[in-house]
């Protein structure tokens, strides 16, 4: 029997728990976002589950007043597949971080990633360890000095969005975590896609990394740094939105709209649902503008679906309906 | 060699018989001796195989290591092991004899196939004579029978046979002969023949064709002398199956899913010995099945963990390597008090060790191979047959006792097989959850049941009962994240506890023969079979003092476990590592008259070696 959905408000989702990020963490922004995206999303409280690993992001269960399980280090995608395996119906969120996700649990977010399991993983994005406090991550940039790379850091990093795409995400956004409406509508757009979304936010890390991610997150500054994509729309940004981006040969280029005749029209078009993704390759790649919003959304069949679909493909032509079917079927004989 | 004129003809009558066929990876000698079993077991024997084959898939044609066996016990009496020692080995090539002839007590009959002992096949075998020849066999009695090239002549008037398929076949020649020799029926093999090759008739037509051949050729050419009857054991009533160990693993999991109305979750990576159950599960969807061939060991389990939090019967299967990768998710099961079961079939380890070999060498690791105060349940299965009853019993004392439990199999016994009375659904026990279906005023996530201390199963969809698990430490009330230093050593003890008092609820450990006296015999797990054998001799040749006790559940031990063990003036723990159980006997009772008898070869324990050292401790 369908009911209704109860008319929820943020404060339905926010559990009693005192929140004890540091002072200023962009995390409170992410979190107060998705407190405010789950009653736009049609779901009920008791369908939600939240599954996090080890790190600062990860104790985001517990600020949830849904049903959370804060997992071990790098295995919340995993832990989440069997959740949504095992009961489909529930609105599936896995929270991790960098060294989560792609070091410890690099396995997992492939994998994951690879089966489009229709479940939700928002990766915090700071490119530091903070939980442990402040060694290098497989994020942070070469040179980068950190506890563990007092001479700088050696290790080329991971840009998350492409390894995500290699390994053959159906959706992938990138947001920065200080734009809370920005992050609301991804993570609204995240649940209605079906299969594995995955959201990648570039967090600053007050403590170990402050100002990661400022020379292109900053008010000033984000508006001619970044370039916010949007399905269907031309390629635009820039605080007098007289940028834009156009193909030159391989290479995106960024042209100024009046410009050499340059007219909107010249500009590319963004398809994220394009299932080819090399466009949405090189506009992960990109460094100027950095590309954020929904880079890409391909629709594709869920392993939920298949497993489904199979399940009532043997169940139709098996005679088996009990166990005892089983047991006392094929090659048996009596004693006595 | 004997000389075959000197055999009377006539039938022996038997008690038990032990037969190896042995022959090349590609020879089928794993099908030989399932056939062979099969037949027997429908006959009324009482059976008990083992396979032994290399870990290499494609070993080279014809070499030491590639060679593959399949050894058969069959009894008009009780048979609880495969045998020690053989009583027919049928070798198909050189190597096959020279790796097996030790096991074929002298006097005892060889069957081989004469023209595979070519100069490149011994040399192969590194054989420096033809021992068909050089008379190294005279103490056995060397039945030589030219397979290959009858094989070919009892096909060569079908048309459209490749000489694959035809030298395939030669091991049906085989089987045709031994099924004559016992007086076993070659009609369970015909129909075998018939569904497995259903769209194949040339198949069908070829196999029974050499199959009888190789049948007809013992009895008309009169090749062998004698022909031995095995009567049919003396069995409890009731409707039987052959059963391998871990197919009756998986199956004990289908009945505990359907007995407690849950569905059941397997999340697996594959492993030797342990995929077979793997194999067994993923067939059945129709029972809404669910398994993930997960991306690894870890995510085998954590996959298992998030299946049980959304309430379903949640399984992980291993071996040994494979449960040190699952240690630290098992903590996170234990600590978040999710019922989970673990199988861990053993081989010989440590590190990859010996993946095809037997071992009981991780029941330490079971016990504590965790971080912090970390106990679960152990239990571990005993024959073949009975890997369903514990399969069953794990996922009970999981699911009452919102807690992981260990199911400890091995390789012997997960691989062989044996007759398994079957168990209907309807004669097992209850299995009672925990879940919770409307939310309890004040409910919080860490009340208890107040006799078992189990958590009680509130899972995602239910209104009411949102709740946050984890890792961290909860306050045992409020199930909040908690630092306090007494709530830690309180909920420290809960957690033992809860597992301590799941002695309520398993059964008392009664000791076979003697229950008291002079020398008690203990094991656990897999080595039942070898142990009861023995123990039995001893108690027929008349020791009256002498008990056999084993033990299926290890954490909790039965409540009566040191009644028990007091009883007797002197205690062998015998066990297929260096001493676990005896170090988990001693840790949990003071002054035992322990004694020990150990044996780490990869292989089990031998009848006559058991019995050498039980007089031992007598004398």
């Amino acid at each position: 029997m369908e009911t209704t959905l109860p008319k929820y408000t943020y404060k339905d989702f926010a559990s009693d728990q005192e929140v004890r990020w540091c002072p200023g963490c962009d995390d409170y922004v992410i979190l107060r976002s998705m407190q405010k995206a789950l009653p736009e999303m049609g779901v009920r409280k008791e369908d939600v589950v939240f599954i996090s690993g080890i790190g600062c992001s990860s104790r985001f269960p517990y600020y949830m007043d849904t049903y959370g399980m804060h997992g071990i280090h790098g295995r919340a995608p995993a832990i989440a597949s069997g959740v949504k395996l095992a009961n489909p119906e529930l609105s599936v969120w896995v929270i991790t971080g960098d060294g989560d996700s792609m070091a410890i649990g690099g396995n997992h977010f492939i994998h994951v990633l690879r089966r489009n399991i229709d479940l939700n993983m928002i990766l915090f994005n700071n490119r530091i360890y903070g939980l442990t406090k402040g060694q290098f991550s497989p994020t942070s940039t070469v040179g980068q000095r950190t506890k563990s790379s007092p001479y700088g850091n050696t290790q080329p990093p991971f840009l998350a969005g492409e390894l995500a795409i290699g390994a053959q995400a159906r959706f992938y956004a990138r947001a920065a975590g200080n734009m809370p409406k920005e992050l609301t509508d991804i993570f609204i757009a995240a649940e209605q896609f079906k299969g594995t979304s995955l959201i990648e936010v570039l967090q600053n890390c007050v403590i170990f990394n402050d100002g990661c991610f400022t020379g292109v997150t900053d008010k000033e500054v984000r508006e001619d740094k970044q370039l916010h994509v949007e399905h269907g729309q031309p390629m635009i940004f820039g605080k007098a939105r007289d940028k834009g981006l156009v193909l030159n040969g391989l290479r995106l280029e960024v042209v100024t709209l009046g410009e050499n005749g340059i007219t909107e029209a010249d500009l590319l078009v963004h398809d994220a649902q394009e299932p080819d993704p090399t466009m949405h390759q090189m506009l992960v790649r990109l460094e100027f503008p950095l590309v954020t919003g929904i880079i890409r959304s391909v629709p594709d069949v869920t392993l939920e679906e298949r497993e489904d679909a199979l399940t009532a493909e043997v169940k139709s032509r098996s005679a088996f309906t009990k166990a005892d079917d089983l047991f006392f079927s094929g090659e048996t004989y009596k004693v006595g | 060699m004997i000389s075959l004129e000197q055999e009377q003809s006539g039938i022996e009558s038997l008690e038990h018989v032990v037969v190896r066929f042995v022959g090349d990876s590609g020879d089928g000698m794993q099908l030989t001796g399932t056939q062979f079993s099969d037949t027997s077991a429908m006959f009324g024997n009482d059976i008990a195989t083992f396979p032994n084959y290399p870990s290499e898939i494609r070993a080279p044609q014809g070499s030491l290591y590639g060679v593959s066996g399949f050894q058969v016990h069959i009894g008009s009496i009780e048979v609880s092991t495969p045998g020690d020692t053989v009583d027919l080995l049928v070798a198909m090539n050189p190597a096959g004899l020279k790796t097996n002839l030790y096991a074929v007590k002298p006097g005892h009959t060889l069957i081989v196939d004469a023209d595979a002992f070519t100069k490149k096949n011994l040399d192969k075998a590194e054989y420096e004579t033809n021992p068909l020849e050089d008379g190294s066999l005279e103490n056995y009695r060397v039945i030589e029978v030219p397979m290959s090239s009858l094989t070919k002549e009892a096909l060569k008037d079908i048309q459209g046979l490749d000489n694959k398929t035809i030298s395939r076949s030669k091991n049906m020649f085989a089987l045709g002969m031994v099924y004559w020799m016992y007086h076993r029926s070659t009609e369970h093999t015909v129909a075998f023949f018939n569904k497995k090759f259903k769209n194949k008739p040339l198949l069908i037509e070829a196999n029974t064709k050499v199959l009888n051949a190789g049948y007809y050729y013992a009895e008309t050419l009169e090749l062998i002398p004698n022909a031995y009857t095995i009567a049919p054991a003396k069995m409890p009533e009731g409707t039987y199956r052959v059963i391998m160990g871990n197919t009756a693993t998986a199956w004990g999991f289908l009945a505990a899913a359907e007995k407690s109305g849950l569905e059941l979750f397997l999340g697996s990576y594959p492993i030797t010995p342990a995929s077979d159950i793997l194999h067994e599960l993923v067939k059945h969807k129709h029972f809404g099945v669910k398994t993930l061939q997960a991306e690894d060991e870890i995510a085998g389990i954590t996959s298992a963990i998030g299946a049980a939090f959304a309430g379903r019967l949640a399984i992980t299967t291993t071996s040994g390597p494979g449960l040190a990768l699952k240690g630290e998710a098992l903590g996170l099961a234990m600590m978040v008090e999710l019922p989970l079961v673990i199988v861990d079939v053993q081989r010989g380890g440590p590190s990859t060790g010996l993946p095809t070999k037997t071992e009981q060498s991780d029941l330490l690791q079971a016990m504590y191979g965790r971080n912090g105060e970390s106990p679960v349940i152990v239990i571990a299965a005993s024959t073949p047959a009975n890997c369903f009853h514990y399969a069953f019993e794990a996922a009970r004392l999981s699911v009452e006792h919102m807690t992981p439990v260990i199911l400890m199999t091995d390789g012997y016994i997960a691989n062989g097989s044996a007759p398994w009375k079957i168990k209907s659904v309807a004669e097992l026990p209850e299995i009672r959850n925990n879940l919770l279906k409307d939310a309890p005023e004040h409910w919080h996530p860490y009340d208890r049941d107040p006799d078992t201390l189990a958590r009680y199963w509130a899972v995602p969809g239910t209104p009411g009962l949102e709740h946050r698990l984890g890792g961290l430490e909860k306050d045992s009330t409020t199930g909040n994240v908690s630092y306090v230093p007494e709530n830690h050593e309180y909920m420290t003890e809960i957690r033992a506890e809860k597992v301590q008092r799941v002695q309520q609820n398993i059964p008392d450990v009664t000791p076979e023969f003697a229950q008291e006296g002079e020398l008690l015999i203990v094991g656990w797990g897999g080595t039942y079979g070898a142990l009861h054998t023995a123990a039995k001799q001893l108690h027929e040749e008349g020791y009256a003092g002498v008990g056999f006790a084993h033990f299926n559940y290890i954490n909790p031990l039965p409540p009566n476990t040191e009644q028990v063990l007091r009883r007797y003036r002197k205690i062998l723990v015998c066990e297929l590592n260096s001493g676990q159980f005896a170090k988990i006997l001693k840790i949990q009772f003071d002054d035992l008259p322990l004694a020990q008898f150990n044996k780490i070869q990869g292989l089990p324990f031998g009848n006559e070696e058991l019995l050498e050292q039980f007089k031992k401790h007598l004398s």
